[in-house]
């Protein structure tokens, strides 16, 4: 069967280019917000971030590019997360994320074709500190 | 709040306490505010289903904080989160149980710490795992 090859030059010229930062300042109302919205009244989120709040630090840059990218795929997953903890993320610091699409494998999947697009994105305090580092895929279909 | 853990107190097999959550489309709108993932497969129903999804689906970031609060319960104020890692196999649909279920399956001592891997997953309803992963942590001693 002969498939469709979905990755774009456009993509292709994105591999391995680091994008941002995107600059987050750390609020009380974001975090409470962000602990609300996934039910979690454990206290210690009144002074540091929940464990996923990465999740709302998005590396915006790197992913307007990666999914305004011209493609057929029209679907979009998230396939897994990882984070690896180093500093905790506090209410009032400042984060700034940068973020790179490290490489992309296309495989047949049920629907079609479907791309995997693997990214690393690092989240880095006002002191200069790595806080979190995290690997993403995204999943198009 | 639960009593603390301690290294001493785990062993490879323990299970940790489960989480059963049930996630609400008004808990998806929030969710999709706090961390700005407006993808309409999450709040809406139409879009949803025109994209071939059998209805409005919970975010894998969602079900993993799930995951993460089952664990940072367990963890009490001394103990540390260092790693946590989702792979998301499945669909937890809304209005349905997200059952969250972990057991330590390796402890180590490095680097003078106390640490613990822990091997989690979700479950819908139907006992499909919709979310599998691990987390590494640090725990006090006694």
């Amino acid at each position: 069967m002969n498939e469709e090859l979905v990755i774009s030059e456009e993509l292709e010229g994105l591999v391995n280019v680091e994008f941002g930062p995107d600059v987050y300042e750390i609020e009380t109302g974001m975090v409470r917000k962000f602990a609300e919205a996934i039910e979690d009244p454990n206290p210690a989120w009144q002074e540091v971030t929940p464990p996923t709040f990465p999740a709302a630090l998005v590396p915006t840059s790197l992913l307007h590019r990666l999914f305004n990218a011209k493609t057929s795929l029209k679907r979009l997953l998230n396939g897994t997360s990882d984070l690896e903890y180093r500093q905790p993320i506090k209410i009032g610091d400042t984060i700034s994320v940068m973020g790179r699409l490290t490489r992309m494998r296309q495989v047949a999947g049920q629907d079609g074709p479907t791309l995997f697009m693997f990214t690393e994105v690092t989240w880095t305090n006002q002191r200069g500190e790595v806080a979190v580092k995290g690997k993403n895929t995204y999943v198009k279909y | 709040m639960t009593e603390q853990v301690y290294y001493e107190d785990i062993e490879v097999g323990s299970e940790i306490p489960a989480l059963v959550k049930y996630p609400t489309t008004m808990q998806l709108v929030k969710f999709a505010g706090a961390s700005g993932d407006y993808y309409q497969i999450h709040y809406d129903k139409d879009f949803a289903i025109a994209n071939g999804l059998p209805g409005i689906i919970v975010h894998g970031w969602l079900a993993l904080s799930f995951l993460g609060q089952m664990v940072t319960d367990w963890l009490g104020q001394e103990g540390t989160l260092l790693k946590l890692s989702g792979s998301y196999r499945g669909m937890n649909n809304v209005h349905e149980d997200v059952i969250c279920n972990g057991k330590v399956t390796r402890k180590y001592e490095e680097d003078g710490k106390n640490l613990a891997r822990v091997e989690f997953w979700a479950e819908n309803p139907a006992g499909e795992k919709t979310v599998t992963g691990n987390a590494v942590v640090s725990l006090p001693s006694r």
